[in-house]
């Protein structure tokens, strides 16, 4: 199973959980495992299309998941997920 | 008088400080690498007139918006800014017979908003919990309903054109043979302008953008929807894009000073952390990051002085990127 944490914005669809555990290969099992264990996570991150929020983001172990193999990037066991929402930087 | 050596440089005066902002040095800070097959070097953005990377961004709006004819002396322009971009604006506008009216989040430090303040800016605070996304809507909001022009750093080609002609030329110029290049994401300025300028000089240059990782107060989107994505951001230019946390960029940005003798600001603790990331995955090579602020602006964060719990509780309170 992987780690998963959870933002503030999706804590009260995972019942107030910072953090949860899935089980998947690759980062589009662990995201269909979150949905299926909490669907109100689902419904927010998911369009209806089931297509990822163009405002999610995913990291594993740090690093943007887009710019690796995105929904097939590989995830252990030992590896933990993060969702983000985009937000807006800059100075 | 007969004279030996080096001639001495021409005298040179800059018609104003403006002319002053960008050339600024590359410094080799190795000392920083966890690989000594893998030199790092930094470029001293925080050498610009307001100490920040940000006044080549707001020389280049300002510039553009001259010639598109949009501004002429005496107009106001309004910017959704978390402080540098609006220092740099401000700081152009006094010379440049503008006035600004800034947006920004109500928790950052207190030396942006009084340097703000000493250039002559309007501040008005957005909600700090909803961080730099409350800026920018609010921003629009404002513009909109008063008619004042925005520059808009999230939107506009001027951003990631004044790196791509100055920052990424500059680098290229003194260090040709870079393999990797470290920047912190905010617009997307920096690393979209200077990724494009890399590839052109050599297509297997990696581009490298760190973010923060914010803390929980300051990432209260209402929900997802709420989200941004600076329009100037393609992240299909990036080859890859980490996440630092604050307790990591603080550590940096102490040996910046305490190692090296760079006085820096968070963000360039981040791009340094990254780095050093970076470095001890290569071989060998070469990576140059970007110091995009002084430390100036954050010495009432405690940075170097506090204890490290209680200065990254600080971070995770405000907006430092």
């Amino acid at each position: 199973m992987s780690t998963v944490k959870i933002p503030p914005v999706l804590r009260q669809a995972a019942g107030g959980e910072r953090t949860v555990e899935a089980k998947g290969a690759n980062v589009g099992e662990v995201l269909t495992a979150l949905c299926e264990a909490h669907p109100a996570i689902g419904k927010q991150i998911l369009t209806s299309d089931g297509e990822l929020h163009k405002f999610v983001n995913v990291y594993v172990n740090d690093e943007d998941a887009r710019l690796m193999q995105w929904t097939d990037t590989p995830v252990g066991d030992d590896d933990t997920l993060l969702i983000l929402p985009a937000m807006a930087g800059g100075q | 008088m007969s004279r030996t050596g080096l001639e001495a440089p021409p005298l040179v005066v800059s018609p104003d400080i403006v002319a002053t902002i960008g050339e600024t040095p590359l410094v080799d800070v190795s000392g920083l690498s966890p690989n000594p097959e893998v030199r790092i070097l930094a470029k001293m953005e925080c050498d610009n007139p307001t100490g920040s990377i940000k006044d080549r961004t707001a020389k280049s709006l300002l510039d553009d918006a001259e010639a598109r004819g949009v501004l002429k002396p005496g107009d106001t322009i309004m910017e959704p800014t978390s402080g540098n971009t609006g220092i740099s604006l401000a700081m152009i506008s006094r010379v440049r017979g503008y006035k600004l009216i800034a947006v920004m989040p109500d928790n950052v430090t207190e030396e942006r908003r009084r340097l703000l303040e000493i250039y002559g800016a309007e501040i008005v605070d957005s909600p700090g919990e909803t961080g730099s996304n409350g800026s920018v809507e609010m921003a629009k909001e404002l513009s909109a309903k008063e008619g004042i022009p925005m520059l808009f750093q999230y939107g506009n080609p001027a951003n990631p054109r004044a790196h791509y002609e100055g920052t990424a030329a500059e680098i290229i110029r003194d260090c040709p043979e870079i393999d990797v290049f470290v920047a912190g994401l905010g617009t997307g300025g920096t690393l979209m302008g200077c990724a494009k300028r890399f590839k052109e000089h050599r297509a297997d240059i990696q581009i490298v953008a760190c973010e923060p990782l914010q803390g929980d107060p300051v990432s209260g989107l209402r929900s997802l929807d709420d989200g941004f994505i600076p329009p100037i951001l393609d992240i299909t230019q990036l080859d890859r894009k980490l996440l630092v946390e604050n307790m990591d960029a603080i550590v940096m940005t102490r040996r910046l000073a305490s190692e090296q003798g760079i006085f820096a600001g968070v963000s360039s603790g981040a791009v340094m952390h990254t780095c050093a990331r970076v470095a001890s995955t290569m071989e060998r090579g070469t990576i140059v990051g970007i110091i995009c602020d002084s430390g100036w602006k954050y010495l009432s964060a405690g940075i170097w002085t506090g204890d490290l719990d209680v200065v990254e509780e600080t971070l995770d309170n405000g907006v430092f990127w």
